[in-house]
Order: C-alpha cells, then structure tokens, then sequence
C-alpha cells in the first residue's frame, strides 16, 4: 500500500488509472447488457396450447386481433400466407417483445410442429404464399454467378456486397444474412417481411431466389473463403481505414518509438 | 560501394577498390563536396521525428508494388466474359480492367499479396502524412525558415488523397464505380462548366469507355510524377534546414544535437524502411483489404449499402451526407448548393491549415528563424485551433461513417446525421476552449513544478503534528527545459497621436492584428513563465512548499 | 506581410546563443541551460560479453531474414494459388496469400530490425553537436546578387527596348492555348444528352431479373422490381451509358394511399414508376421500405416518399425523383407513355 501511495504521482499514474477505469468500464457494461435481454426471454414461456388456433390467441391475438384482422398495435395477418408466419416466427420476430423501430430476431421459442399450426391458421383467414418446399429453396446446383448478378441488381442496396446488412431510416436495418436458412430467405423474399420488400415469383421466379440463394451461401457463410486474410467485418473501407491507423499506424509509431529510443545506460552502482 | 580490399591490389601499393571508385566519382560528380557537409550530419533522436519517414517508405513501397501491378493490369473498359477461377462471377459481363484485377488477385501468384500491400501501403501512407502534418503542426515545426517545406508536404498529403482516389477507381468495380459516379455528380454542381467538364473527363455521357484509361494515366504517371519531385524538394529542404529539435540542456537554437548520419541514422533510417515494408506485408498476409470480387463489375443501375471511399476522403463524403438539399432554379438554370457547398468545404477545410503558418507569422511579427520545437501546451491558442481542425476533421469521417455508426451502435442514422450537422459548428468551439483551458492548466502545472519541486506522493509528518507532502526538487536539466519556451508578448497598436498631436491613421489590418495577438499572447492565453527571482524568492527563505 | 512595424522589444528574448554562454557562467541562475549532459555508457560499451550478445542477436536476425527469403520461394513454388486453408483467428483464408506475406515481412522485418539493433547497441551513442548555419545570406552576398541581376537585366535591354517586351510576354501568354485547344476532343459536348433517356411513348417495362415485360398483375403492393426499356440489352455496347439513365425503380401503391394527385395520374392501378437514379449525385436508390414509402440513398441517405411525389424527406437531394407515366398497351403490359418530363440524375448548370 504505501508503494502504491508512492506511485500516486508518478507521470504515468494518469494513464494507468485510465487504463483501469476503461477496462472497468467496459467490463461492467459486459456483465449488465446482456441480462437485460435475458430477463424477458422467458416472458412467454408458458406456451404449450397445441393447436394453431390456440397458440394464436395466446401468443398473437393480443396484436393482431382475435380474428387476425389487426388492432393498433400489429398488422392485419388475412393474406398474408403460411410462408410469412413461418418466417417471422421461425427466426424468433414474432412474437414482438418490445416496440421499437424494428422487431428483431431472436431465440425461437415455438416447436417447428407449432409453426406449423400457426402458419396452417393463418393461412387459412386468407389465400398467401405457402411455406416453400425443400425442392423450392434449396440451392444445390444453381447458378451462383447468376444469382450474383440478381442480388446486385435486388438485394445489396440493403443488404450490402457481402450480405452483412445496413442501415436504413429512423433506426431501421436491413439484417446480415449470415447463418439465415435458405428456407428463411427465401420466405423473406417471397413475403417481404416488415419493410423489406417482398420479391414474389411474378417478378423474381423461383430459380432466380435460388440463385440468389445459393451466391449469399457462397459468400457469407463460415465456409466463405476469404483469400486476401481477415474480413474486417466485410464492410469495406470504413473497417479498413480503422484497422490501417490502428494496426498500421500503430505498429509503426511502436516501432518508431523503440527506433528512436536510447539504449539503456549501464548502471552505475 | 564495396569497401573489400583485394591483397593483391595492397601489395601494389593501391588505394582499396572503394576508394578508388570514389574518387573516380568524385572526379565526375563532385561526391566528396556533398559528403563533406552530409556524411556526418546530425540527426536529433525522437519518435515522432520517424513519421515523414513513414511517410516516405511507404510511398517507396506504393511505387515498387504499382510498378508490378502495371504489368498484369489491362486499363481498358472493353466489355469481356469472366471465365477466370473465382466461381461466383463465372460467365459475367465485366470490363478489361476488372477482369485484369480479378486475374491479379486470383491467378497470378502472389499477385494478390502485391494488390495488398500496394492498397496497405497507400492507407498508412495518407495516414503516416497525416499524423507527419500534425507533429510539424503541433510543434511549431512549419515557422521560418520551413514554410515552404509544409507547403510541400500538404501539397503532398492533398495529391496522395488525389493519386489514392483515382488508383481506388482503376478495377471498375462495383464499388469504386459508385465513387466515380459521386465523382461525376460533383463534378456536374459546379456552376457554369461543370457539365463540360464532366463529359471532357468521361469523353462524353457518365460512365463512357474512357475514364479507367484516363485515370490510369494520371494515376501511375502524372500525379506520382509530382509527387516524387515534391518528395525530392521536400527532403532537399530537411538536409539543407537541419532537423528541428525539443528544448532541453545544451539543445539550442544555433546546433544541432543528435546522432550522425553515417553509421547511426544510415542503420536506423534504412533499417526503419525494412522495418515499415516488414509490417505493410504482414499486414497484407493479415487482412484483406478491397476484395473487389465480392462487390462485382460496376454497373450504373447497382449498388451497395455502406459504400464508402478510402478514409482520406471519408471526411468529403461526412460533409457531402450531412448536407441539407439545397438548389436554387433561376433563369433556367440550377445552383446546385446541396452538392456544391460541400465541395468548395473540402477546398475550404484544407486551405485553412495550409494557410495557418502564414497567419501566425502575420500575428507575431516574428521573423527570426525557429529551430527548437514548442511543446504544444506552450502554444495554446495554436494548439487550440490545430485541435479544432481536428475536431471538423473527425467530424466530417464520423459523417462520412454514419450508415455504419448507426448499425452498429444501435442509433438512428438521421440522428447521427443531424449531430454531424450540429457538431460541424459546435465541435470545434467546445475543442477550441477545452484545450486552450487544458494548455493553460499544463501551463500552470509546469510552472509549479519549477516553482515548489515534484510531488513526490510521500507524505510527512512534522514534529508539531502538521502532515505535509514532500517536493522534490528539479534537476537544472529539467528546470531549464521547461522554461526555455519563448513567450511572446501580444502586440500594440501604439499612440494614435504622435508628439505633434496630429492623429495618425490606424490601418484596419493594424488593429486586427493586435485584436489577434491579445488572443493569442494576452493574458488570459498564457501563463508568466517563473522568473528567477519567483524562484529564488520561495526557495531563499520562508515557505516549504 | 509587412511587419517591420513590429518593434523588436515585443519579440520575447531568446534564449541560447550569446545569452546562453553567459548565463552557463552565471551560477545563481538556477534555470540556466546546464549544457549537454556527459555521456554515460552502455553495457555494451563496457561489457564486452554484452556486446558480443548484441552482435550475436544481429547475426541472428540477419540469418532469420535468410531463411524467411527462402521460404518465401519454396512457398511461392509448392503452394497453388488457389489453395484455401483455416488460420485461427483470420478464418479461411488464401494459404499463398498467407505465406508469402508472412514469409516476406518477416524477411524484411528482421533485416530492418537487425539493422536498428545494431545502430542502437553497437555504434557509437555519443550525442554530437552539429552549429547551424543562417539560411539567409549575408549582406554581401545580398548586395553582389541584386548587382549582378541589374547589371544583366540592364545589358539584356529588356527595360529600354519595350516592343521587345510587350510582343515577348504576348507570345508566351498565347502559346499554351494551343494545348488547351488540342483538350477540346476529350469529349462530347453536352448537348441535350442529360435531358433525354431511352424511354419513350409505348417501350415496354422489362424486369431486370427475367428479361421480360411486365404485366400489372405481376406487381404485388409491397414488392419492388427494377425495370429497363425493352431493346436494351446488357450486351450492347451502350448499354452502360443508357442504363445510366434509364433505370427504373417499380413499386405498387394502394391508390388511396398515393398522396400527389400527379402521382396518382401517372400511375396506373397504384403501379408508380420511378427513376432509380437518385438526384443527389446519382446513385442508384432503391432501399425501399414497404410499409413507410420511403426510399432511401445508400450513398448519402436522401430520403424520398414514394406516396408523395417522391418529394425530399431528409438528406442532400434536392429535388423528387422523376416519375415515368406509365400506362398498359393493348396485349396488357406494362408501357411507358413517354419520356421523363425533366432530366434523371444528378442536377446540372443547364438543368432549370
């Protein structure tokens, strides 16, 4: 203690204490973030109802209206087909757990058997697009160039090159496409779920989502190799910039600093 | 120059081989004039004195890297079918030029590694400039006698991001096609002849069949071309001026104090080279930099979210996105301001620090030469203003960022666009008071310092029971470095009325620069170095603290 | 810059020079410039074995850089360029790529660091003082300089003999229009080129994707699609320059939604036909969110309301996206009823 009381004024005192204070900081913002969203996961845990209908009532009604015809607080769901259902509660949007500018996606908490309850519902208040087939979405033995060249043209104005998303207005995003399943992307396309537009088969056939399909498989996956060394999060020359000052930069000025630095003085003692 | 002596050509009596060469060259070039004056020059030791040295390596290695690049480069616009080795663009329609790149990175070993460092290289080489500019900025490094040299250095800074930009657009690819076509709409908001311009720089409609040949001509031969003589001109005036030093004990303004070219800084500065071209190519086994495959040919009707130029041109793009919309129709024709304003800021923005030696100059009146270096806290109201034109700097990059500030924060992009907007003008002001306030209380602590000693930490009690802390005293070297800045004092007008009573005019350049030099130098802007007899006043008698 | 107004007592006193040498002297001057400090040795100036230590150490790093070009050879002869392996935490990544990077920096590295080492523990540390010289010259040298240009400006003539004069600086201000002329053929002049695109009365809607006409009923309200004139093809030679211009931007409406009574008229069945070329600077635009209207500039984010007339909502444009009037032919698809009314993209001097 009283070395340390000796070091309180020592020049680089102020940088340590930043240095501390930083790592505290950061470490109490790692330790409380998350378990704000933890807390209401399980808020609605309690589904067990079997049939579509009922699980409707619990986990929906209260939204989008007992007969899905849409209240204030949520979107009629007449029409809008078996596929968007699967999509939105397959990859966890629905059930919506707080308002925000965008619901997001999240742990899913339905079995694939009640999805598709739910989806068999809804889709019967209103003729919309099915859920699509294994046949339909998977991308074996499309054409990835092509597929390329469509989500260009369709998908990287949102989603960007890679397929790592964007911002769009007011605190909307377009979400990355890494780890969605070809069976979710191909849903979003065809029903376009909340702002994202839909593409259906009238305007963007079915080979042409494989394609698109199988080119975001071969670009944004795990697998995707990336020849030059690592991504920087695929974002292009903001990430690259940063890691050049950070990494270049910063490695030469150490390098600089031990150059110019004078060797150590034998002691004299 | 091989220093080996042969035994034989001893025995004859013979100087060795590499005198004799020398003197062969001297008898031609004069070498041994040069040497004398440059072979043991001196070369003050300090970290921040190796960053132009960054600077200059780099645009070594740019330049060696670009030349290879050039023999597999195609510049050419020629629609061509891809049916190279990278899959996912099999059978695409792509230009020469995009095709050549895709076989760089593809197919020609090591070819991609070249393509890395070359884009590495330019990022740390507009950075090293950068933070180079700063040093000499902060420092006071840019007063006479080197106001030329900063001259050609920013000259340098403003043609690399030029040089950066075009080369970044050369592989007509998706995402360099949409600079180029920002390019264009720029280019078209200059009132009067900005069409013109724009179709004589595309030969025609946007985007033609000739810019990426045009752009590679200007960006492998007539912008590196002045850049290399500006680079030549720049460190003709380092050697000829002598390097700048810190204060410190027997560092004055008339020497010179450091290590001599031959053998140390000969080691140092070419090992620093190595040094620099080692980490660039770590870098560029590291980290991908512009994967041109994975954003496709460049088409006018496509396009990616975040897309963004290299970070020199970031703060442009923050100015060009915060901007409100405006045009103005009169008389059948538009001033297109929304795009306009923001281009003649970018103009503006980097006049100002170009331009700020001179207004300094103007303000002190000083025409001496200054070769010992100010601690930025002994300058404030320029460390101020340098810090504010960071502070717009930064700005303009958070701007230029704000689609990917608002991903990944969590935040709404217009309202990362409205605190650019904001912060362009408030920015700057608060960073302006904070740090003259921060230079000042530095100041102060300087002063205390040669005034009461260090505080040492350790804490003691006196007999009759008072606890005091114990200050160590300075060593001379450290009293005198912390007073040998020079303090100005701040300029008057004089009397208006001379000894016959008849008023003499007072210029209007007159009073703004003593209004100026009362900003600078007047009270409120520095603290009174400790004089001696302060000193000697608290150190004689009463007072142990 | 004229500052000879300034009296000299207002520069501060400086320090060094003259002044140093008497306050060194002056001993109860505590701040005082010491002087330089003596030299003080290293452990390798007084321990050979450290020094020896030293030289091994630079010995090493020179032999490592050796052996790193030599790898960096076998690399580049064994790997094949397209050979992908996994590197924690870089990912899958370009084994070629990877080894001659690391192999060549650390075989410049290591020379650059050898060298510096060697600098730093071997060669002399001494502190050297080199004198500095003014840069201005000295008076004489002044005064011979200005007399040397009078005496040759004055045996050149140049000031009695006006014509001479007057027609030099003429020829020389006219020659270089010759090079400014030879620019005129860079390019194409304007002309009404910015103001026209290939739309024109009865062109078909193409889609983008499948290269075929468009039907109302083939654009649900919510989805977008991107269209081109029918006869533009990617293979064509102009096709750049065209599409430059021509992109579409296709989204349908419910009609009562649709706020501009213009807009309203030049839809048809609440089909709305915008350019996809934003009037900022021209990026093509299309982040379109369905259920807002809204359409979004991934470049500068202009906002535009497809509802109203695609009228600036935020951002840099300043004028709406131009509409296409669309209308459907007799066999039912999806035609243009003419060109755009005012020029796409970006504005322009000439625009108005």
């Amino acid at each position: 203690m009283k070395k340390l009381s000796a070091r309180r004024r020592h020049p680089l005192a102020a940088v340590v204490v930043l240095l501390l204070a930083l790592a505290a900081t950061g470490g109490l913002y790692a330790a409380f973030a998350p378990a704000g969203r933890a807390q209401a996961d399980d808020s609605a845990q309690s589904l067990t109802i079997e049939e579509g209908k009922k699980l409707y009532e619990v986990g929906c009604a209260s939204c989008h209206g007992t007969g899905g015809q849409g209240t204030s607080d949520g979107p009629s769901l007449v029409g809008v087909g078996a596929a968007a259902v699967d999509f939105q509660v397959g990859t966890g949007r629905m059930p919506a757990q707080q308002p925000g500018a965008q619901v997001q996606k999240k742990p899913n908490i339905y079995s694939q058997a009640e999805i598709d309850q739910l989806a068999a519902y809804v889709a019967s208040l209103g003729a919309g697009p099915s859920v699509p087939t294994k046949q339909q979405y998977d991308p074996a033995g499309a054409d990835v160039a092509r597929g390329g060249e469509l989500f260009r043209t369709n998908c990287t104005q949102c989603h960007a090159f890679k397929g790592v998303g964007g911002a769009l207005t007011k605190g909307k995003f377009a979400p990355d496409l890494k780890d969605v399943s070809a069976k979710h992307i191909y849903e979003a396309m065809q029903t376009g779920p909340q702002n994202m537009p839909s593409f259906p088969d009238t305007t963007l056939t079915e080979q042409n989502k494989k394609d698109i399909i199988a080119y975001v498989k071969a670009i944004n996956s795990d697998q995707t190799v990336s020849q030059g060394g690592l991504e920087l999060g695929g974002l292009g020359p903001v990430s690259e910039g940063l890691f050049a000052w950070v990494f270049g930069l910063g490695a030469l000025i150490v390098v600089a600093v031990w150059v110019a630095a004078r060797t150590a003085k034998a002691k004299k003692s | 120059m091989s220093t080996t002596t042969s035994n034989e050509s001893r025995s004859r009596g013979k100087a060795p081989a590499g005198e004799r060469l020398a003197d062969w060259a001297d008898g031609r070039l004069g070498i041994y004039s040069l040497a004398k004056a440059n072979l043991r020059k001196i070369f003050p030791d300090h970290w921040s004195f190796m960053l132009g040295e960054v600077c200059l390596y780099s645009f070594i290695i740019i330049i060696l890297t670009g030349v290879y690049l050039t023999l597999f480069f195609h510049p050419s616009m020629n629609e061509v079918e891809y049916h190279g080795s990278y899959v996912p663009l099999q059978g695409q329609l792509m230009s020469e030029a995009y095709r050549s790149t895709l076989n760089i990175s593809f197919d020609v070993r090591g070819g991609l590694l070249i393509r890395q460092i070359h884009h590495w290289a330019a990022l740390v080489f507009l950075g090293g400039m950068f933070v180079h500019m700063m040093r000499v900025f902060f420092t006071g490094a840019f007063r006479k006698p080197r106001e030329i040299n900063w001259l050609f250095g920013f000259l340098l800074f403003v043609l690399g991001m030029f040089t950066g930009f075009t080369g970044y657009s050369l592989p007509d690819d998706l995402l360099s096609g949409t600079g180029i076509r920002f390019m264009e709409g720029a280019i078209l908001s200059v009132p009067i002849v900005g069409t013109y311009i724009s179709f004589f720089l595309f030969g025609g409609e946007f985007p033609g069949h000739d810019f990426v040949a045009r752009f590679y001509s200007i960006h492998i031969l007539l912008l590196p071309g002045i850049m290399l003589g500006l680079v030549v001109g720049h460190l003709i005036l380092v050697f000829y001026h002598k390097h700048t030093q810190f204060a410190g004990p027997g560092r004055k303004n008339t020497n010179v104090v450091g290590m001599p070219l031959m053998p140390v800084y000969m080691a140092k500065a070419g090992g620093f080279f190595f040094l620099v071209f080692g980490v660039i190519a770590a870098i560029a086994a590291i980290a991908s930099i512009n994967p041109i495959w994975t954003m496709g040919p460049y088409r006018p009707d496509q396009v990616s979210t975040g897309a963004q130029p290299d970070w020199y041109m970031g703060f442009a793009e923050g100015l060009i996105r915060a901007m409100p919309g405006w045009e103005i129709n009169f008389w059948g024709h538009t001033l297109v301001l929304g795009v306009f304003i923001p281009l003649v800021l970018f103009g503006v923005v980097l006049m100002v620090i170009a331009a700020y030696p001179f207004l300094e100059a103007w303000v002190t009146g000083d025409k001496r030469e200054h070769h010992i270096l100010d601690r930025p806290r002994n300058a404030p109201t320029r460390t101020a203003f340098g810090v504010a034109w960071i502070t717009v700097y930064m700005v303009g990059l958070i701007g230029g960022g704000n689609d990917l500030i608002a991903t990944h924060f969590h935040l709404s992009i217009n309202a990362v666009t409205w605190f650019v907007r904001i912060a362009f003008f408030v920015g700057p002001v608060i960073a302006f008071i904070v740090t003259k306030r921060i230079c000042l209380g530095l100041q102060r602590r300087d002063r205390d310092k040669v005034l009461h000693g260090r505080e040492s930490g350790i804490i003691k009690r006196l007999p009759h029971g008072e606890f005091i802390e114990v200050h160590e005293p300075l060593s001379q070297e450290q009293m005198y470095t912390l007073t040998a800045h020079e303090q100005y004092k701040p300029v008057e007008i004089g009397p208006t009325v001379d000894e016959n009573g008849v008023e003499r005019k007072v210029k209007g350049s007159e009073k703004l620069r003593a209004k100026l030099s009362k900003a600078y130098y007047g009270e409120d802007s520095q603290i009174p170095k400790p004089t001696v007899e302060e000193y000697r006043e608290i150190t004689s008698g009463h007072g142990h603290h | 810059m004229s500052s000879h107004d300034i009296s000299e007592e207002n520069l501060p006193e400086q320090r060094g020079a003259a002044q140093g040498a008497v306050r060194l002297a002056d001993e109860k001057n505590p701040f005082a410039d010491p002087g330089l400090p003596p030299h003080e040795h290293r452990r390798q100036d007084v321990d050979e074995r450290a020094a020896k230590r030293s030289e091994r150490v630079v010995a090493l790093l020179f032999t490592v850089s050796m052996l790193a070009t030599i790898a960096f050879i076998a690399a580049y002869v064994t790997i094949p360029v397209d050979k992908a392996i996994y590197v924690f935490p870089l990912g899958h990544i370009s084994a070629l790529n990877f080894a001659l990077g690391l192999t060549l920096g650390t075989a410049l590295f290591t020379i650059g660091a050898g060298a510096v080492h060697w600098a730093r523990t071997l060669m002399s540390d001494v502190e050297l003082v080199d004198e500095r010289h003014p840069i201005e010259a000295s008076p004489e040298t002044r005064a011979k300089v200005h007399a040397d240009f009078q005496q040759g400006a004055k045996d050149s003539q140049l000031g009695r003999r006006k014509l001479i004069r007057t027609t030099m600086f003429g020829a020389l201000a006219l020659v270089p229009l010759s090079g400014v002329v030879l620019l005129r053929d860079l390019g194409t002049l304007p002309g009404t080129k910015l103001r026209h695109t290939l739309w024109s009365k009865g062109k078909l809607l193409v889609n983008m994707n499948t290269n075929q006409p468009l039907r109302p009923s083939d654009i649900a309200v919510g989805s977008l699609t991107f269209a081109k004139p029918e006869g533009l093809e990617e293979k064509s030679e102009e096709f750049q320059d065209e599409i430059a211009k021509a992109a579409l931007m296709i989204v349908r409406l419910q009609p009562e939604d649709i706020k501009d009574k213009r807009e309203l008229e030049w839809s048809h069945e609440g089909i709305v036909a915008y350019s996809k070329i934003c009037t900022h600077v021209g990026c093509p635009i299309s982040l379109y969110e369905q259920q807002t209207h809204h359409v979004l500039c991934p470049c500068h984010q202009s906002t535009f309301d497809l509802s109203d007339g695609a009228r600036v909502i935020f951002g840099p444009a300043g004028h709406p996206l131009p509409q296409l009037r669309i209308g459907v032919n007799d066999e039912g698809y999806l035609e243009a009823l003419g060109d755009f009314e005012e020029p796409v993209g970006p504005a322009f001097w000439e625009r108005g």
